[in-house]
């Protein structure tokens, strides 16, 4: 009898444990939800004013929506017209044509990573050589460049092969998550214990087969963060370059476009940043699962 | 004194012999390859830009510069206050695990439009802000990790010596968490840079680089354009450079 | 006859013949190994004993080609070592298990059967020969984070035989166990190798250990790396003997002080107790 019952108390409690860091997250939520009303309660109606600079926002519900508007105003329609969709459904499209990009981006992302992280790995030179500049092309903006890709993308024939403004986007997206995924990459790949590559040179295994019995199952646990900021970069890229590219549909234009409303309807500028905050937990919840699938590689990680 | 020369120059010479064939490929190709400006603009005709037009690139990198270095310090000092505060107060830092780890996967510079609205329309603080939150998450949990890496045995060690909490916090605490503090700070460094500059693509007064690039690159002209990503490029090579001596002066007496 | 290089029919199982190994680190140059010949004959279990820094680790890598010497030659079953690691001629176990943690132990013996294109079925039926002979049927499908240290070494020497090789080196394998397991996995070995007909080359550093196990014991001292002399080892070991008795066996403690007199540098030769200094 108190077998089955402590173990059926064991089982809630690892149940609980599981489920503490979502009820915490959406304490957390609440509490700045509290906030933000509380600040626009308790604070000044003009907000604080150094010098030039405006350092607190006003109060006023023009400036500051209270926050159950803004949720109200997910329920109501896009448009004034008639026929307009409601606006959580709206954003909801524009959300998921955004991750559609920034997923096919980031596996692009993936393959060249991945791909200059197994050239640095067998080739030390190459290693020495490319790893510093791989590290510098990320301080380059090419997000600004988004039309010069799209120029190059037209130019580009493949028998009926045309190429799409969202391209463009993809291109963009995938430049900014290679760099986390090479160097994430790099490290898991180099990351075995020297006992482990002798036990390989005393089985006479070439570096192929190193690389696929001991180098590739040792990264995962440093590629798994990796491809994580990997796909949060591509999400950043997305939605910056719909803006510079003009794509339209996706959620960038959206915060762009929307933010115009901010005096007549000032609650309508939160749902598209509502939807892409969703989009980035929901890219790294993917990248998450794909960490559950990998579990059996992961047992050598130390937990905090 | 032989020693460090020579692996200095081993780390150095690649990346910049590489470097140097890539523009060279690249100028040849524009000569060669008849490429047009508009497509791919030579490496010469940038640095054409870049001198001609100096002064107003400097301003706006100075512009940029500022915005990413307030944000930076204000991410950090917050970074390393509220890591503090989790390292002693649990209940803090369960309810701050999900949100960071939230934030540090969300485009924070979505916010970038709202914030033109609530701080008005000229200036400056919006991009500060963006660039302090995109500082404070990784300040945050590179300082979080350091506080933790007092290992058990030193704990038992100082609790021994009967150690007052600052004694503690100066002969083990600090000194183990100041490698993590500057890595964080590394990390963020060159975030800062981008998301200064990323703001502002999405509003706010013409005064940045961003806004230069994209006036540039809408009226055609990809060769200021380019002009103004390498002010960007040096700009961030600067911070990053900064922090990261910064960081192995720090970690000089580590183990790896 | 000498005891380094006894009269042997036949190749083999180790030649080393004039190897030094010199290392040079920023302090200068080391001299890990210095004018090594040792001969290991076809199934004989030769143990390497000495302190730190003698290079007995150092010869054992060398003659596994995971390192090369600076002078001198090594050859396995005749052939030189580098091309008998490509022909597989060897298995290897080190002090730490090093088993791959994503692997089951099934998966981790299986690994250099895998790796040099053993089939299925051959493979499978290989792999539970060995759990069995290693005694740890039960924990197949168990991962190395789920087994003890001695477990782990059970799993590395299992698969170091996976391959029914002829030579077996062996570095401190059982350095990081307690001493109960210790005894236990000696007496396990002994057994093996018996089984298996396989020569043995055995680095260790506790005397009692290199005793019980070989049939010869190799002294080395460092700065630099030398073998200082051979001690043979002449116990009764057979299948039926039981190991416990081995261990309290008289003969088995004049081994074990020859060796230590050996290693301290005394002057060998006859049995060094009761003897009568006239």
């Amino acid at each position: 009898m108190t077998a089955a019952l402590s173990s059926r108390s064991l089982r809630a409690k690892s149940a609980r444990a599981r489920l503490q860091p979502f009820i915490l997250g959406v304490i957390s939520v609440v509490l700045l939800a509290v906030l933000w009303e509380l600040y626009k309660f308790a604070g000044p109606a003009d907000g604080l004013t150094i010098g030039e600079t405006r350092v607190l926002p006003r109060t006023t519900d023009l400036a500051m929506p209270h926050v159950w508007d803004m949720i109200a105003r997910l329920g109501g329609p896009l448009t004034g017209s008639s026929t307009a969709i409601p606006l959580w459904l709206a954003v909801l499209k524009a959300a998921g044509m955004s991750l559609g990009i920034a997923a096919i981006g980031w596996s692009l992302g993936l393959i060249v990573g991945f791909a200059l992280a197994v050239l640095m790995q067998r080739f030390r030179i190459a290693e020495s050589a490319v790893l510093p500049l791989v590290i510098l092309s990320q301080t380059v903006p090419l997000i600004a460049l988004a039309p010069v890709v799209r120029v190059w993308g037209s130019r580009l024939e493949f028998g009926s092969f045309e190429w799409e403004s969202w391209m463009s986007v993809a291109v963009i997206a995938s430049y900014l998550a290679f760099f986390p995924i090479a160097v994430g990459a790099l490290r898991g790949l180099q990351s075995p214990d020297t006992i482990h590559e002798e036990l390989m040179r005393s089985y006479a295994a070439g570096w192929w087969k190193t690389l696929v019995y001991l180098r590739l199952p040792a990264s995962v646990p440093y590629l798994l963060p990796a491809l994580g900021l990997g796909a949060a970069n591509a999400v950043i890229g997305t939605i910056v370059a719909e803006v510079s590219t003009g794509l339209s549909g996706g959620i960038g234009r959206m915060i762009l476009d929307f933010s115009n409303f901010a005096s007549s309807d000032p609650a309508k500028p939160w749902a598209p940043i509502f939807g892409a905050i969703l989009l980035g937990l929901v890219a790294a919840g993917l990248v998450s699962l794909l960490g559950l699938a990998l579990g059996r590689y992961r047992r050598a990680e130390v937990s905090r | 004194m032989k020693g460090i020369l020579s692996t200095s120059l081993n780390k150095v010479v690649p990346p910049v012999a590489l470097l140097v064939v890539l523009i060279a490929i690249w100028q040849i190709a524009t000569v060669v390859g008849e490429i047009p400006a508009f497509l791919l603009p030579s490496p010469f005709a940038i640095v054409d830009e870049l001198v001609q037009f100096f002064p107003a690139i400097s301003s706006a990198t100075r512009v940029t510069g500022t915005n990413a270095l307030i944000g930076l310090v204000a991410g950090a000092i917050l970074g390393i206050l509220v890591a503090l505060v989790a390292n002693f107060v649990r209940l803090v830092d369960s309810l701050l695990a999900p949100l960071v780890a939230a934030i540090a996967v969300v485009p924070i510079v979505a916010l970038a439009p709202i914030l033109y609205s609530m701080f008005g329309a000229n200036s400056e603080l919006s991009r500060q802000i963006i660039a302090g939150i995109a500082v404070f998450v990784p300040v945050f949990a590179n300082t979080l990790r350091g506080l933790g890496q007092v290992l058990p045995v030193q704990r038992d060690l100082m609790r021994a010596y009967a150690a007052s909490p600052l004694q503690v916090a100066r002969t083990v605490t600090i000194p183990a968490a100041l490698p993590f503090v500057f890595t964080g700070l590394r990390i963020a460094s060159s975030l800062a840079v981008i998301s200064a500059l990323i703001a502002e693509y999405f509003g706010g007064p013409r005064t940045g680089i961003g806004s230069f690039i994209t006036t540039a690159a809408s009226g055609s002209n990809y060769s200021r354009a380019w002009a103004y990503v390498l002010g960007a490029i040096l700009l961030g090579l600067i911070f990053y450079g900064v922090t990261l001596a910064a960081e192995t002066f720090a970690s000089r007496h580590r183990r790896r | 006859m000498n005891q380094l290089n006894p009269t042997i029919p036949g190749i083999p199982a180790v030649d080393v013949s004039g190897v030094s190994r010199v290392f040079s680190t920023k302090r200068g140059e080391v001299t890990a190994l210095d004018g090594i010949d040792l001969t290991i004959a076809p199934g004989e279990f030769v143990s390497l004993i000495g302190p730190s820094g003698c290079g007995k680790s150092t010869l054992l890598r060398l003659i596994a080609d995971l390192d090369q010497p600076t002078t001198g030659s090594i050859n396995v079953f005749g052939t030189p070592a580098g091309i008998a690691r490509q022909n597989q001629k060897y298995g290897i176990a080190f002090q730490q298990a090093g088993l791959l943690p994503w692997r089951t132990v099934t998966g981790n013996i299986a690994l250099p059967l895998e790796l040099h294109g053993v089939g299925k079925t051959a493979r499978t039926q290989r792999v539970s020969e060995l759990i069995e002979m290693v005694g740890l049927t039960e924990f197949a499908g168990s991962y190395p984070d789920q087994l003890s240290g001695g477990m782990q070494q059970r799993v590395a020497i299992a698969r170091s035989l996976a391959e029914k090789p002829e030579l077996l080196l062996m570095d401190e394998p059982f350095g990081a166990l307690d001493e109960m397991t210790r005894e236990r996995m000696q007496a396990e070995l002994l057994r093996i190798a018996a089984e298996s007909k396989a020569a043995v080359v055995f680095v260790t550093h506790s005397i009692p250990e290199a005793v019980f196990l070989s049939d010869r014991v190799v002294v080395m001292s460092p700065r630099p790396g030398r073998i200082t002399g051979v001690v043979p080892v002449s116990l009764s070991r057979s299948a039926s003997s039981d190991a416990e008795a081995l261990r309290e066996d008289t003969a088995f403690f004049a081994s074990v002080t020859a060796v230590r007199e050996e290693l301290h540098g005394e002057s060998s030769g006859a049995s060094a107790r009761g003897v009568d200094l006239r």
